[in-house]
């Protein structure tokens, strides 16, 4: 007989803030005109990415982002739109990584990835009127503009290598985990302009053929959010989902079909931008939580 | 073998020739990037640390030890002494191999001894451990949220997070596998 489940318990203050942090998330997108959406958490098939692996669900998947549903819904004629919802991926599980999270998707018509960065900038400032946050002994300065660094920039300043040759040696991921992510410190920061690969959903920059509109935010050492402005071709997004998908088979994984009615659709997408939040993140750093479990109720492995 | 996918805490693995166990763990992955499996490991053969990141694909080989049911009997200058209470046969392994697992150790504690090649190089401990707090400051009133907790001293020397309400002198459960409070015990 145990008298009290302490572990549960001392998790109190975060899940109270996580409630608040939830619903001033919902206030600021309904303030900013955003339509909420739900759309199905299991689904035919994801969008084909090599390192994220979805959840079987009889004989179907569970998403791993609701991107695809939320662009129908836009090439349909929907306005601006929001989803916060459960999103899966198999195999996640670290201090900062749980297999079943809370994502927030955003979109925002006849926009790009500036604008989502905008975004990022006043949702945080409606979440920190004062624009200093609390952390870890600390005060975070998030007084709008954040830094935009390129991710070539962020190389060459921090990294044995550039993002080029780190990319030819397929090493890219581990440089920049390793060397960049570590140097970006705590205050808000985009990493912005991928090498195309690294973005298959993303617009290419114009005047940059290799270079896509992405953008990731930083802050507290977290990454918080990753967004691009969308890809609206469906011939280029056909073809790089399908080599894709080619790459995932070869890497010995679960053949699935293609996203064939998003692929359908997609000519009637507009020119947009779209951005996925951490919850649970952003949680973690507004509570200064070091683990993720610390932020929902119950972790995997205690239940 | 085992793969990336179940690497965790607690894991012990050949590598090199020798086992080595995980003592820390995490998973990572930079944006749509490729899974990283940092591992904080320990030699259980000569207790030295390091680190090394592991990437999906890669594949590693089980550490088959022996488990010997044994009795924890004393700690002398050689070491921790463990005792085969059938032909009374005894192992002695050193702190530094032992790690954190010395501080949950009880006289007369029973206890698997893990053998590599007749040399003990570690135990598997019983889940849980009654220790007494010996070091830990007043209950503050008006204290009252459930979730609060402090700083614990408990007998061996291990500190670890308990609730407010524990005082100096309780008995505590300890879940040896995560070295976290699990309880109060009743007395």
């Amino acid at each position: 007989m145990r008298e009290i489940n302490w572990a549960l318990a001392r998790k109190r203050q975060n899940l109270e803030k996580r409630a608040r942090i939830l619903q001033q998330v919902r206030a600021f997108f309904v303030g900013h005109g955003l339509l909420e959406v739900e759309t199905p958490q299991r689904i035919p098939a994801n969008a084909p990415e090599l390192h994220i692996d979805a959840i079987e669900a009889d004989g179907a998947v569970l998403h791993t982002s609701p991107e695809l549903a939320m662009k129908r819904l836009l090439a349909a004629g929907y306005p601006d739109l929001f989803q916060l919802c459960r999103v899966w991926r198999f195999g996640e599980r670290g201090d900062r990584h749980l297999p079943e999270f809370t994502m927030l998707e955003w979109y925002r018509r006849d926009a790009d990835y500036t604008k989502l960065m905008t975004d990022c900038e006043n949702l945080l400032l409606h979440l920190v009127p004062s624009g200093r946050l609390a952390w870890q002994g600390t005060a975070i300065d998030l007084t709008p503009p954040w830094p935009r660094l390129s991710v070539t920039d962020a190389f060459n300043r921090h990294a044995s290598c550039s993002a080029a040759e780190a990319l030819t040696a397929g090493r890219f991921d581990e440089v920049l985990t390793a060397e960049v992510e570590p140097r970006l410190g705590t205050a808000p920061l985009f990493l912005i302009d991928y090498p195309v690969p690294l973005a298959a959903l993303a617009r290419i920059k114009p005047g940059a053929p290799m270079v896509a509109e992405r953008c990731e935010l930083y802050l507290g050492g977290l990454e918080l959010a990753n967004g691009f402005s969308e890809l609206t071709d469906p011939v280029e997004q056909r073809a790089r989902f399908v080599a894709d998908e080619l790459e995932r088979r070869a890497a010995g994984k679960m053949p699935r079909p293609l996203p064939e009615p998003y692929l359908d659709e997609l000519a009637g997408l507009p020119p947009c931008a779209g951005i996925a939040l951490g919850i649970d993140r952003l949680v973690m750093l507004l509570t200064t939580a070091v683990e993720i479990g610390e932020v929902v109720a119950f972790a995997p492995e205690q239940l | 073998m085992y793969s990336c996918a179940d690497l965790k805490k607690g894991l012990k693995l050949i590598i090199d020739g020798d086992p080595h166990l995980i003592v820390q763990f995490d998973f990572t992955k930079p944006g749509k990037g490729q899974a990283l499996y940092k591992c904080k490991l320990r030699n259980m053969l000569t207790g030295s640390l390091f680190e090394r990141t592991y990437r999906s694909g890669e594949s590693f080989e089980p550490a088959q030890l022996e488990e010997r049911d044994m009795q924890y009997l004393y700690k002398d200058e050689s070491g921790y002494v463990f005792m085969d209470q059938k032909n009374y046969e005894q192992v002695i392994i050193t702190e530094d191999v032992l790690g954190d697992d010395h501080y949950f150790l009880v006289d007369n504690m029973q206890v698997k001894v893990l053998l590599f090649n007749e040399r003990g190089i570690g135990v598997t401990l019983p889940n849980f451990v009654n220790l007494r707090v010996v070091q830990s400051d007043p209950w503050v009133k008006g204290d009252t949220a459930a979730g609060n907790n402090k700083p614990a001293t408990v007998e061996g020397g291990y500190t670890l997070q308990v609730p407010s309400f524990v005082e100096q002198g309780d008995l505590i459960q300890i879940d040896t596998r995560t070295g976290e409070y699990y309880t109060r015990v009743k007395e």
